[in-house]
């Protein structure tokens, strides 16, 4: 049920404002493709297009092609809505909605899908919380707020909660940017488990992270402040880390950048 | 700083010499400091000295009237301030809730239908006049609210009235009155009171759902929300409280509004009975205070609006606290 991504020639709008200019790339179905890069390249931006949030915000729109096994994300016809079921999202910092249980976070977008058999939803998320290495720590206060829990917690309720509609692909933007170094392994490691069901893209500032946890990796960067982001190159996690073709990736990986 | 460059963190902590860290009295005992302390305290006493005083002061002024009172003062709904003191404030707390309760089952539905609109729906050039436009109503005196009410609302009004009372007319509520015309009923006093409650519900709500954190809402919309579920899902929990603390502050205006409701509301038929009926006449605790107003004469009658003036001041008080813990309540689960 993992399916590839292929981007081709994305422009990236905010209004006028060109924030991201052409990127073509692929993403291997059942693999983990991070994006690293300086803070305002875009990498982040150029996550939200493949679920269409960046439309999300006023202003916001793209030009070119996001498909997903063939299938143009932006076709007239595509609904942004089925899309975002298709390809679920967690974000940078946990967003756990705080009036419901932990319970009723996870079954949030079952909900929506319009399941209402209580067996089917008990059944989902326990599956989907044994699947985000949840399940153990919160069995006995399922009815509790999710908002009690700790920060890394919280982080695994939303990715319980984004796996639960059983996605395509799934999207990570800095999962672990507001989180401790022991939450951080207990994401990093879900992220390894979650790739064997799910196609997996994580935007990080953190380059060893990228390095431990990405099969891909894509350097994103910018020319000047002002400046539209693009796409460096992509390859293989550690043709980037050990031998990259282009200088500046090098520059960056190894902190002479700047 | 001082021309040969030395400043206080070049001072060493010698004996004799000063400490940088001693005090000298410049954080706590500073005169001015002082002073706005001793104001504050004083003006937040003040308030509580003044409410408790007013309470006092209703309830001296009550009990006289209250011992020689020859009805019940909580069930009767007769009114002589006459030789005979004989009161009771039951229809006056009908009136009074009934058309506040009309007001809010109106206005609250409307207010979030706006407020969702302006913060979630309505382009920005719009939103930001129409936000400002919807405050500026809040601010309109209620007598104006009165004069459109009475005078060019209430003939429309009329037909719709009797239309219901013929369809419905088996429930008591909305039973007909002879002798009561369409736009002086408790339910178009509920209406008018509407109109002047929605703009601050609205202003409220609007402020409130405009706070809701944009994780929420992408939280809700990453899960394949439509914009309507993720209103339901991400903005409408997290403004409820503040709507309900916002209705609940249009509920203590609704209560207490005066002289549109004397504009509107025509007093019971001369003789006939009181009843539940919606589509009477009568009067609130503030109409029939300031309607009698002129005829106060001190003494034992004056007590018995007293009396009923007290039960207004505690039901406001009620309302209030009751939203003073709701708004509390949410403080403790966003956090």
């Amino acid at each position: 049920m993992a399916k590839r991504i292929d981007v081709k020639d994305l422009d990236i709008f905010y209004g006028d404002f060109k924030a991201v200019e052409g990127v073509t790339m692929s993403v291997e179905p059942r693999s983990v493709t991070a994006f690293i890069g300086p803070s305002g390249c875009g990498k982040s931006t150029v996550l939200r297009t493949l679920n269409r949030m960046h439309e999300v915000i006023p202003g916001g729109r793209v030009e070119g092609k996001v498909l997903l096994d063939d299938q143009d994300l932006y076709a007239p016809t595509v609904d942004p809505v089925a899309v975002r079921r298709t390809v679920g999202m967690v974000f940078q910092r946990p967003n756990p909605f705080p009036t419901m249980s932990i319970k009723d976070n996870v079954a949030a977008g079952l909900k929506l899908n319009g399941v209402r058999n209580a067996k089917i939803l008990d059944e989902v998320v326990e599956r989907s919380l044994r699947g985000a290495n949840l399940w153990n720590e919160v069995k006995d206060r399922l009815n509790k707020p999710g908002a009690g829990l700790s920060g890394g917690q919280q982080q695994r309720l939303c990715i319980a909660r984004a796996i639960a509609v059983e996605p395509q692909v799934l999207l990570m933007d800095e999962p672990c940017s507001a989180l401790d170094p022991i939450s951080t392994l207990a994401i990093e490691e879900l992220v390894h488990a979650l790739k064997d069901r799910f196609t997996v893209v994580i935007v990080t500032h953190n380059m060893q992270q990228a390095a431990r946890v990405s099969d891909r990796t894509a350097f994103f960067n910018l020319k000047a402040t002002g400046q539209p982001g693009h796409l460096v190159e992509i390859d293989d996690t550690q043709t980037i880390f050990s031998n990259p073709t282009v200088s500046a990736t090098e520059d960056y990986i190894s902190g002479r950048f700047g | 700083m001082s021309s040969t460059g030395a400043s206080v963190a070049d001072e060493t902590p010698s004996p004799g010499g000063r400490d940088p860290l001693s005090g000298d009295g410049a954080a706590t005992g500073r005169l001015g400091d002082r002073i706005f302390a001793g104001a504050t305290v004083g003006a937040g006493l003040l308030v509580v000295v003044v409410v408790v005083l007013v309470g006092i002061f209703l309830l001296a002024q009550a009990l006289p009237a209250l011992r020689v009172d020859q009805a019940s003062f909580f069930t009767s709904t007769q009114w002589h301030t006459g030789s005979t003191l004989a009161f009771g404030i039951a229809g006056l707390l009908w009136a009074t809730v009934a058309t506040s309760i009309v007001a809010l089952l109106v206005a609250v539905p409307f207010s979030v239908a706006i407020a969702l609109f302006l913060t979630q729906y309505a382009p920005r050039w719009l939103s930001r006049p129409a936000a400002g436009l919807i405050d500026l109503l809040a601010a309109v005196p209620s007598i104006v609210y009165g004069l459109w009410g009475g005078y060019i609302v209430a003939g429309k009004w009329a037909p719709i009235q009797d239309g219901v009372s013929t369809v419905l007319g088996w429930i008591p509520l909305f039973a007909k009155v002879d002798g009561i015309t369409g736009g002086s009923t408790l339910f178009f006093v509920g209406l008018v009171l509407a109109v002047m409650i929605l703009p601050i519900i609205t202003a409220l709500s609007r402020e409130i759902f405009d706070q809701t954190p944009t994780t929420h809402k992408e939280g809700a919309y990453a899960l394949g929300a439509t914009k309507w579920e993720m209103i339901r899902t991400a903005v409408l929990p997290f403004g409820k409280a503040g709507v309900i603390s916002a209705s609940m502050l249009g509920l203590g205006r609704a209560l207490g509004e005066t002289i549109a409701v004397m504009m509107i509301l025509s007093g019971l038929p001369q003789g006939a009975p009181w009843t539940w009926s919606l589509f009477n006449g009568g009067a609130t605790f503030a109409s029939k205070i300031a309607s009698d107003a002129s005829e106060f004469s001190g003494g034992l009658s004056t007590g018995a609006y007293i009396a009923a003036g007290l039960v207004l001041f505690v039901l406001t008080f009620v309302v209030n606290a009751i939203a003073r813990v709701i708004i509390d309540r949410r403080k403790a689960f966003t956090e």
